[in-house]
C-alpha cells in the first residue's frame, strides 16, 4: 500500500477542486490584491514580485546590472581595452585604473567591462538562437509525431550523446575562431535539451481535452499548435532559457579560454583568464581575480533569477497536471 | 434501424440531427520495432442511432464499451473505420477539411474533465470567444457580447470574463465549457460524461443547466455517461452499449421499466439505490468486462450472461425491435418468440412504477 | 425490474447493540499549515464504531471524510499536515500517543484501509501474493511459504479464481475489480478489528462496484469486521451503511441510522444532499423524471477560508443571524440522531422526494 507522503501534492489529498480554490484565490491574486491599487503599475508589480521572491530579485538585479554596464560600457570607461601602454604594464589596482593593469598595460576595468559586452552578446545570441530552433523543431517533432519524431529524435539523440563543451569545442574548432562563430557553436549543444522539453510538453498537450475542443471548433493544426500548444510550454522553456544563460557564459569563457572561442579584438573574460592564469597568478592576481568573480557573479546572478521563475511559473501551472 | 424521430411527436417530419449508420472505429495494435500490426481494438463495432431535434440520446455502458470513441467519431475528432455518419442531413464523412469546418458550427463537446477541458493560459473569455473568432463571426465588440451574453445564461459574472481557468471551481468551468460549446450555436451538444467529475450537489446545477437550455433552444444532446441515474433523468431514450456494440435502445422510461437485454438488466440491478428500505435481491451478472482487443465471438455478452445458449456463442445476435420502439440485441428476445415474462409487459405501460409524489 | 427489489422494514441492528465499542475518535483535528493560511481538513471529529458495525461517513469533494480516515491511521503527511488535537481510542487504546513502531503493529493488522484507486494503491513490482503475505508475515509469526499460504486462501476469500495461479501475478495483470480485491484480500489479511474502506468503489464500473460492495457485505459479516465505509455515493451508502454520519467543510453536521437519515433528515445539507441525487425512478419508485432537480447554490467553500459561524451558512436556505456567528452545538435531538443545526426543528418533515 503506498500511503500518502510528505512529497503527496496537497490538492491529491484535499481535493482538487477546492484546493485549487484556496491555492489560488488567495496567494498569488490575493496578496497582488493587498498590495494596493498600485500593483498596477509595471514598477509596482516589479516591486511586488522583488519582495516575493528576495533572491529572484537579486539574481535580476545582477543580470540588470551586467546588461546596463555593457550597454553602457562607453560611458563607464575611461581607457580604450585596447589600447596598449607597456609602461603600466601589470600595474596594481590604483585610482587611475581600478583594476590594475595587464601585461600589456591595457586597462583592465575596462577590459572587464568590455568583456561583458562579449559575454552577454555571446550568451543572449546563443539562447534566442537555440530557443528559437530547438522549439521549432520540439514542436513540429512532438505534434507531427510519425517519422518525423523518429528521425528528429535520433538526432536530437547524437546530438546530446556529446558533452557541451567537447561538442561546442568541436564547432567552433570546425567553423573557427569569430564571435559568430561562437554563438553557433554554443547554440547548438543547446537544441537538444530545449527541443526534449518542449517535444515533451507538446506530447502530453496534444491529448488534452482543451486540444480536442480547438479541434472540435474547427481551428486549424498550425493555429492550435500556436495558440493552445506553445503557450503552456512557455513555463518550462522560460527556466530552462535563463538557467542556460549561464552556462552559455561559461561556456564563452571555456572556448576563450582554450583559444576556440572569441579572437581578439573582443575583449573576453575567459581569453584574460588564460593569458594572465599561469604565469601572473602570483605577481599579478588582480588579473585572475576580477575577470574570474565577473564570471562567477554574471553566472550567479542568472541562475537565481532562473530559480525564481521556476517558482514563480510553476505552482500556477500545478492547477493543469 | 432505430430512429428517434419516430419516438418524438414534435417534428414529425424534420431531418435527424444526427444519424449514426453502422459506424465502426478500429485502432490497430502496433508492435515490435518494425511497428507490425498484430491485431485491433474494436473500440466500436457497427453502431446505429439516431437524434431527433430537442431530443437527448443517453448512451450509457461501463469503460471500454467505446461511448467516448462514439463521441468523438460522430464529429471526427477520430476518424471512423467506416460507417455513415450525417449531420442534419449531411454525410460529414464526406466532406473536405474545409467544409467539414463550416459544419462543426453544428455540432459541439463537452468534456468530462472540467480541470483540464480549459486552456490554463487563456483567459475564461477568450476560451468561450474563440469559436467565434475561429470563425471570424462579428466584429471584436459583438464578440464581446456575445461572450457576456453567454456568460450570463450559463450563471456566470460577466466580471469573470477576465479571470483564469484555474481561479474557478469545478462546476464553473464545466459551465465555461458549457458557454464556450454554444458559442456558435450549434443544433447538437454530445456531451461526453459532463457531470461525472463534479461533486453531487454541483451535478444537479449543471444537469439542470443542461436541461433549461434545451428547452430554450431546441437542442439536441447525445449525453454519454456511466451513471444510470443521470442519464434517466436527462434523457428521452436510452441506447446501452457494450465491448463496442448497442445492446438495447428504446425510449427512457420503456427500457428502465422493462429491459430486454441480460446486459441492461445487470446493469440497473447494480446501481445503488438511494433508499435503504429497497434491497436488492441479487446481482445478475458476474466476472469482468472481456479486452475489446479480443471480443467473445457471437454475442460479446455471453461469457458473462446468465442465459447464455449455444446459438449466443456462436451468432451475433442482430439490433432487432422487439417491442414497439424498442429494440435489443439478443437471441433470446425474438419479435415473435415470447420467451420471457418481461417482455409482454414491454408493450404495457408499468404504471406500478408511474404512481409516485411529485418532487 | 421488480422482482429485484423487495423492501426491507426499518429493523434497528439489534444485535450490534450489545456488541462493544472497537473505536472510538473524540474530538478529533487535522490541520494543514500551508503558505495561505490554516487548512482545517477535519475539525472536531468524534463518533464510536461497534464490533461488526457498518458505518457510511458521506460528504462531497474536500469535506474531510479521507483525511479522517488518514488521521486514525497517522498518515497524514506531516508537514504540512498535524493531528492537532483528539484522541483516537482502538479497544482502549489511544493511537495518537503511539509510538511510530507501536503505531506499524497496529496498521494492518488492528485496522486497515484500502483504497480509491487499487493501481496506484499496490506496488507494481511485486506479486500480490507476496504483498499480501507481507502483510501477513509482519504482523504474525510464520514462515514465507505459510503466509504465501495464507495469501492464497485470501485471495479465494474475495473470490478470485484461480487464486493460486493469479497470487504470482502482478497489478498491471489484474483487472480494476480483481485489483480492489486483491487490495481487500490484503486488508484482512490479518484479521482487523476495522476496516477503512475510502470510496472503494469509486474508481469501478457499476457492475464490478456492486460486486465488491458486496464481497465486503460478505466478508465483513463473516469476519465480524467493523467497516468504515467512505463515500460520496448516497445510492452506496444506503445499501450497505447502517449508520451514517455527513460531512461538510471539515465538519460533522449529521449522524442517524441510515433509514432515518434517508427519510428524515434533519441538516440542510443533508436534505439538500438528497433531493439533488437523481434516483433512477423505475427502481425507486420516486418522482417522475425530467422535473428539475433541487440544487443547493453556491459552491463547496475553500477550507482555508471557512466563514465564521456555520460552514454551511453561506449556501443554506434556512441561514440566519446567529447561523452566520456560531457554529451550531452539537445535539441530539431524536435517539440515535444528532445534528448541528440551529434550525433542525424547521426540517423536521420538509423531506423533498
Amino acid at each position: 500500500m503506498t500511503p500518502p507522503t510528505s512529497d503527496t501534492p496537497l490538492d491529491a489529498i484535499i481535493g482538487k477542486d477546492e484546493f485549487a480554490a484556496a491555492a489560488s484565490a488567495d496567494s498569488f491574486d490575493a496578496e497582488l490584491a493587498k498590495a494596493g491599487a498600485h500593483v498596477t503599475s509595471r514598477w509596482g508589480m516589479a516591486l511586488f514580485l522583488a519582495k516575493r521572491y528576495p533572491l529572484g530579485g537579486v539574481g535580476l538585479a545582477i543580470v540588470v546590472i551586467f546588461v546596463l554596464v555593457a550597454v553602457l560600457a562607453p560611458y563607464i570607461t575611461t581607457h580604450d581595452p585596447l589600447a596598449t601602454n607597456p609602461a603600466i604594464s601589470l600595474a596594481a589596482p590604483s585610482a587611475a585604473h581600478p583594476m590594475g593593469a595587464d601585461f600589456m598595460g591595457r586597462d583592465l576595468f575596462s577590459r572587464v567591462v568590455y568583456g561583458a559586452r562579449t559575454s552577454l552578446a555571446v550568451a543572449f545570441g546563443a539562447t534566442i538562437l537555440g530557443v528559437f530552433f530547438g522549439v521549432l523543431i520540439g514542436l513540429a517533432s512532438g505534434y507531427l509525431g510519425g517519422w518525423v519524431d523518429l528521425a528528429t529524435q535520433r538526432i536530437i539523440d547524437m546530438l546530446q550523446s556529446l558533452p557541451t563543451l567537447i561538442l561546442a569545442m568541436a564547432m567552433a574548432a570546425a567553423l573557427g575562431p569569430s564571435l559568430t562563430n561562437t554563438i553557433i557553436a554554443i547554440a547548438i549543444p543547446k537544441l537538444p535539451s530545449i527541443a526534449r522539453v518542449i517535444r515533451a510538453s507538446t506530447l502530453s498537450l496534444r491529448e488534452m481535452p482543451f486540444v480536442e475542443a480547438a479541434r472540435a471548433m474547427g481551428m486549424s493544426e498550425m493555429r492550435i499548435a500556436m495558440r493552445h500548444i506553445l503557450p503552456n510550454t512557455l513555463a518550462p522553456l522560460i527556466v530552462l532559457a535563463t538557467a542556460g544563460l549561464g552556462t552559455a557564459i561559461l561556456v564563452e569563457a571555456s572556448l576563450s579560454f582554450l583559444g576556440l572561442g572569441v579572437p581578439e579584438p573582443h575583449p573576453s573574460w575567459g581569453r584574460m583568464l588564460s593569458e594572465s592564469a599561469a604565469e601572473y597568478v602570483r605577481t599579478a592576481p588582480w588579473l585572475v581575480i576580477f575577470p574570474g568573480v565577473a564570471i562567477t557573479f554574471a553566472v550567479f546572478g542568472t541562475n537565481l533569477l532562473g530559480d525564481a521563475l521556476r517558482d514563480l511559473l510553476d505552482p500556477r501551472q500545478r492547477t493543469s497536471n | 434501424m432505430p430512429d428517434g424521430a419516430v419516438a418524438s411527436p414534435a417534428s414529425p417530419a424534420s431531418v435527424p440531427v444526427l444519424e449514426v449508420r453502422d459506424l465502426k472505429k478500429h485502432f490497430p495494435v502496433r508492435k515490435g520495432v518494425l511497428r507490425a500490426i498484430t491485431g485491433h481494438v474494436y473500440a466500436v463495432d457497427g453502431v446505429s442511432f439516431s437524434i431527433a431535434r430537442g431530443q437527448t440520446l443517453g448512451l450509457v455502458g461501463e469503460s471500454g464499451c467505446g461511448k467516448s470513441t462514439v463521441a468523438r467519431a460522430v464529429i471526427r475528432l477520430i476518424e471512423p473505420t467506416s460507417g455513415e455518419v450525417r449531420i442534419l442531413g449531411r454525410d460529414i464523412l464526406a466532406l473536405t477539411k474545409a467544409e467539414m469546418r463550416i459544419c462543426r458550427r453544428q455540432a459541439q463537446i463537452i468534456f468530462q474533465d472540467p480541470f483540464s477541458s480549459l486552456n490554463p493560459r487563456m483567459s475564461a473569455g477568450e476560451i468561450v470567444g474563440e469559436p467565434l473568432l475561429v470563425h471570424q463571426l462579428g466584429s471584436s465588440k459583438e464578440r464581446q457580447e456575445r461572450v457576456a451574453a453567454l456568460f450570463d445564461r450559463v450563471g456566470l459574472r460577466a466580471s469573470q470574463m477576465n479571470s483564469l481557468p484555474h481561479q474557478f471551481s469545478g462546476g464553473q468551468r464545466q459551465r465555461i465549457g458549457i458557454a464556450r460549446a454554444l458559442a456558435l450555436d450549434p443544433q447538437l451538444i454530445i456531451g461526453d460524461e459532463p457531470v461525472s467529475a463534479l461533486d453531487v450537489s454541483i451535478q444537479a446545477q449543471v444537469i439542470n443547466l443542461m436541461m433549461d437550455l434545451q428547452e430554450e433552444k431546441n437542442l439536441s444532446y447525445l449525453f454519454i455517461a456511466h451513471d444510470l441515474a443521470v442519464v434517466e433523468h436527462i434523457s428521452h431514450r436510452v441506447a446501452v452499449m457494450y465491448l463496442g456494440r448497442i445492446v438495447e435502445h428504446a425510449e427512457k422510461r420503456a427500457l428502465f421499466a422493462s429491459p430486454l437485454h441480460p446486459y441492461t438488466e445487470a446493469l440497473l440491478a447494480a446501481v445503488p439505490i438511494p433508499n435503504p428500505r429497497l434491497k436488492r435481491q441479487k446481482r445478475l451478472v458476474q466476472g469482468d468486462v472481456p479486452s475489446p482487443i479480443n471480443p467473445p465471438p457471437g454475442c460479446h455478452f455471453h461469457t458473462r450472461c446468465l442465459y447464455a445458449t449455444e446459438q449466443c456463442k456462436r451468432e451475433v445476435p442482430p439490433l432487432l425491435e422487439v417491442a414497439p420502439d424498442h429494440w435489443a440485441a439478443c437471441h433470446l428476445r425474438q419479435p415473435k418468440a415470447d420467451l420471457h415474462p418481461a417482455q409482454a409487459n414491454a408493450t404495457v405501460n408499468p404504471s406500478s412504477t408511474r404512481s409516485s409524489a411529485p418532487a | 425490474m421488480n422482482n429485484v427489489l423487495e423492501t426491507e422494514s426499518a429493523d434497528a441492528p439489534a444485535k450490534s447493540a450489545a456488541a462493544k465499542t472497537v473505536l472510538e475518535v473524540a474530538g478529533l483535528k487535522t490541520y494543514f499549515f500551508v503558505r495561505q493560511g490554516i487548512v482545517k481538513a477535519v475539525d472536531d471529529m468524534s463518533f464510536s464504531l461497534k464490533a461488526g458495525e457498518k458505518l457510511a461517513i458521506v460528504g462531497e469533494s474536500g469535506c474531510g471524510k479521507s483525511m479522517t480516515a488518514l488521521s486514525i491511521l497517522r498518515l497524514v503527511p506531516d508537514p504540512p499536515g498535524r493531528i492537532v488535537a483528539g484522541s483516537v481510542r482502538l479497544d482502549g487504546r489511544d493511537l495518537l500517543k503511539l509510538s511510530e513502531a507501536e503505531m506499524r503493529k497496529v496498521r494492518g493488522n488492528h485496522i486497515s484501509m484500502i483504497f480509491q484507486e487499487p493501481m496506484t494503491s499496490l506496488n507494481p513490482v511485486w506479486s500480490i501474493g507476496n504483498q499480501i503475505s507481507e502483510a501477513v508475515m509482519l504482523h504474525q509469526n510464520v514462515s514465507r511459504h505459510e503466509a504465501f499460504e495464507k495469501a492464497v486462501e485470501m485471495l479465494q476469500l474475495v473470490k478470485i479464481p484461480e487464486a493460486a495461479r493469479r497470487a504470482r501475478e502482478y497489478p498491471h495483470q489484474l483487472s480494476g475489480g480483481m485489483r480492489q480485491r486483491a487490495m481487500t484480500a490484503m486488508a484482512l489479511a490479518c484479521n482487523p478489528h476495522v476496516l477503512l474502506a475510502d470510496e472503494p468503489t469509486t474508481a469501478l464500473d457499476v457492475t464490478i462496484q456492486a460486486q465488491i460492495l458486496d464481497l465486503i457485505l460478505e466478508l465483513q459479516e463473516r469476519l465480524g469486521t467493523a467497516v468504515v465505509l467512505i463515500t460520496h455515493d448516497l445510492g452506496v451508502v444506503a445499501e450497505t451503511a447502517q449508520r451514517v454520519i455527513v460531512m461538510y467543510g471539515g465538519k460533522k453536521v449529521e449522524e442517524a441510522a441510515v433509514v432515518e437519515l434517508f427519510e428524515a433528515p434533519l441538516h440542510p445539507y443533508t436534505q439538500g444532499l438528497l433531493a439533488a441525487v437523481p434516483h433512477l425512478a423505475a427502481m425507486s419508485g420516486l418522482a417522475p423524471a425530467r422535473s428539475r432537480l433541487k440544487e443547493i447554490p453556491g459552491i463547496v467553500p475553500a477550507l482555508v477560508n471557512l466563514p465564521k459561524g456555520c460552514t454551511f451558512a453561506p449556501r443554506c436556505a434556512f441561514a440566519s443571524d446567529v447561523c452566520r456567528n456560531e457554529f451550531p452545538p452539537y445535539e441530539t435531538k431524536r435517539p440515535g440522531h444528532n445534528v448541528a443545526c440551529w434550525h433542525s426543528n424547521q426540517l423536521d418533515g420538509v423531506r423533498h422526494a
